[in-house]
């Protein structure tokens, strides 16, 4: 029990000051908004709601800016510590001024040196313009927050949980992040807010088509999490951050193993025809511990997936294709996706999974206008680049570039698997007879003969690319029954643990972008 | 009026509805053919169909419109 002083009866009313954050007002506005309190969201996020606080006297002597519209502090989640900034915004609506800025780039100067997971809990409005001179262009001003992002990045993981606006320069802090949790109805992110973009472009549209959480969840892919509430984003982020070590020099946990969801097998779920669709998803739930997987970008390029899971309990990051979406087929942002999740995965020492069951690329004028071949190839520098144990799994087709960016047997990974079902060629039997034969197959005309002609011609082709004389041929490195699949998979995975690639001799590779 | 678009460039391969027929959403309302794949393309919610704007054979790109919903 605390003597009671004059001088603890200061402190005392000052901390009940900061304790209670902006007028009531504000905090009335955030329950009708299903938002909460800066201090709930902490108390729910850390370990039974205990943490240390920095900087909590900041601008206290303003008299309305209890602890600048922002609390940083360190704490443990799931039994990690970790370091967190989280706006508060019933002060001035989370704006930054300059000492809220100082206290973003001291919590993570401290993430850095104790080499811990930084999250931020973005709810801002943006900057406090009337304080630009002291936050904005200096040395220790707001750029400083992303010059530190950049520079932790892939040392520590580091996680945003958007909670409520992220305006202007602040919505970089969402973009330098390792992944973004948005609460749909609340979270947005946006350079310019619609009254801007009315004003100075003349356009006119609402918060969410211009920067809403569903809009970057599924279309411009800012958003890597949809969530329905707080609660919900808190819990997402406590179940991600199991999956990581506390920063690059560690590896990640393994626990306790659990046996596979019940479902029908892999035989029953893959259909032999190369063409016809299947949800990836029921494949992957037979592969994986049952209720680990950890969907990333679970709404945007829904032609491949990403996640993480456990396979006996060891993490791993799954990418596989997704035949009941666009035929599985790669575009532009699935190779973005992808790119971006294989290089989360190699930063932080987590095992690849590749499932491939891949048409190729997409073609046509309208994906070449949008560059689709600048970004797959980050998807393939990505991919090739890692050098965590590698797997790739043929589960149908993989037809020419598709093979490799889902890491054939040219990019190293430890072992290139095929199913009986598998089939890798250049493109598949009807377009590669076409693209040789079109001219003989024109000529014949009778329709009978002409069908009976393909067919033969498809027949040949098949038996030239068959999975077994790839296999003789050491193409490809096993050939396994699905029903085994899992276990080889475990088995491998933890063969491969100790893999060990040096990096080349080089500054950095000249990326694609 | 509500429209589906088509995902991806593709060939019409089999159209499953008429105007003037109820759809929920999530039904296969059509299956295009690209990359030799078969891609069915779903109702993203109910309503009764308007108009079907396209042709079996018929090439489409992404963007197109291929039904409208009244």
């Amino acid at each position: 029990m605390t003597e009671k002083t004059a001088y603890n009866e200061r402190l005392e009313q000052k901390l009940t000051t900061i304790f209670a954050g902006g007028h009531s007002k504000y905090h009335e506005k955030m329950k009708e908004q299903n938002k909460l309190f800066v201090r709930d969201r902490l108390a729910l996020l850390f370990d039974d709601g205990v943490y240390l606080e920095d900087g909590r006297f900041a601008n206290s002597e303003a008299g309305d800016l209890p602890a600048d519209g922002v609390v940083t502090a360190t704490g443990k989640v799931g039994g990690q510590q970790v370091c967190v900034m989280a706006n508060d915004s019933t002060v001035k609506a989370g704006s930054w001024g300059s000492r809220t800025v100082e206290k973003i780039i001291r919590i993570q100067e401290i993430a850095e040196k104790t080499r811990v997971p930084m999250l931020y809990l973005v709810d801002s409005a943006g900057a406090r313009i009337t304080d630009q001179l002291d936050m904005f262009p200096n040395r220790r001003g707001a750029g400083r927050i992303f010059h530190n992002q950049v520079r932790m990045s892939g040392f520590v993981p580091q996680v945003c949980l958007l909670f409520g606006p992220s305006a202007a320069g602040g919505a970089y802090i969402p973009a330098f992040c390792d992944i973004v949790i948005m609460v749909e109805g609340n979270a947005s992110m946006y350079l310019g807010s619609p009254r801007m973009a009315e004003k100075v472009i003349g356009e006119k549209v609402t918060l969410e088509e211009m920067g809403g959480a569903r809009m970057h969840c599924t279309i411009s892919g800012c958003g890597d999490v949809l969530v329905t509430s707080e609660q919900e984003a808190i819990a997402e982020v406590q179940r991600y951050l199991a999956y990581f070590p506390a920063n690059f020099t560690e590896m990640p946990k393994v626990v306790e193993p659990k046996a596979v969801k019940e479902g029908r097998s892999l035989e029953a779920i893959i259909p032999e025809n190369q063409n016809a669709p299947f949800d990836m998803y029921e494949a992957i739930d037979q592969l994986i511990d049952e209720g680990t997987f950890f969907n990333i970008k679970k709404l945007f390029a829904t032609e491949i997936i990403t996640g993480l899971a456990r396979i006996e309990g060891q993490a791993v990051g799954i990418i596989a294709n997704q035949p009941k979406a666009k035929g599985g087929v790669l575009f532009g942002d699935s190779a973005d996706k992808a790119a971006k999740f294989i290089n989360l995965c190699d930063a932080f020492g987590i095992p690849l999974l590749f499932l491939a069951d891949v048409p190729g690329f997409m073609i046509g004028t309208k994906v070449e206008r949008a560059g689709i071949i600048r970004h797959g190839a980050k998807l393939i520098m990505a991919m090739s680049s890692a050098t965590v144990p590698k797997i790739s799994v043929i589960v149908r087709k993989a037809y020419g570039a598709g093979l490799y960016a889902m890491a054939g047997p040219a990019f190293e990974p430890d072992v290139c698997i095929a199913l009986p079902t598998a089939q890798i060629a250049v493109m598949g039997p009807e377009a590669a007879v076409n693209a040789v034969l079109a001219n003989k197959i024109e000529s014949i005309e009778d329709p009978k003969e002409r069908l009976k002609f393909v067919q033969e011609k498809h027949q040949e082709y098949k038996e030239q690319i068959d999975i077994y004389k790839l296999a003789s041929e050491m193409i490809i490195d096993e050939i396994v029954a699905p029903s085994d699949l899992r276990e080889v998979l475990a088995m491998r995975f933890s063969a491969y643990s100790t893999k060990h690639i040096p990096q080349p001799p080089r500054k950095h590779p000249v990326y694609p972008v | 009026m509500k429209q589906l678009l088509s995902t991806m460039a593709g060939t019409v391969f089999t159209i499953g509805v008429n105007a003037g027929d109820d759809v929920t959403a999530g039904q296969s309302v059509m299956v295009l053919e690209s990359m030799k794949m078969e891609i069915p393309v779903e109702a993203e919610t109910a309503g009764k169909v308007a108009t079907v704007n396209a042709q079996v054979g018929d090439f489409v790109n992404e963007g197109d419109v291929l039904l409208t919903f009244e």
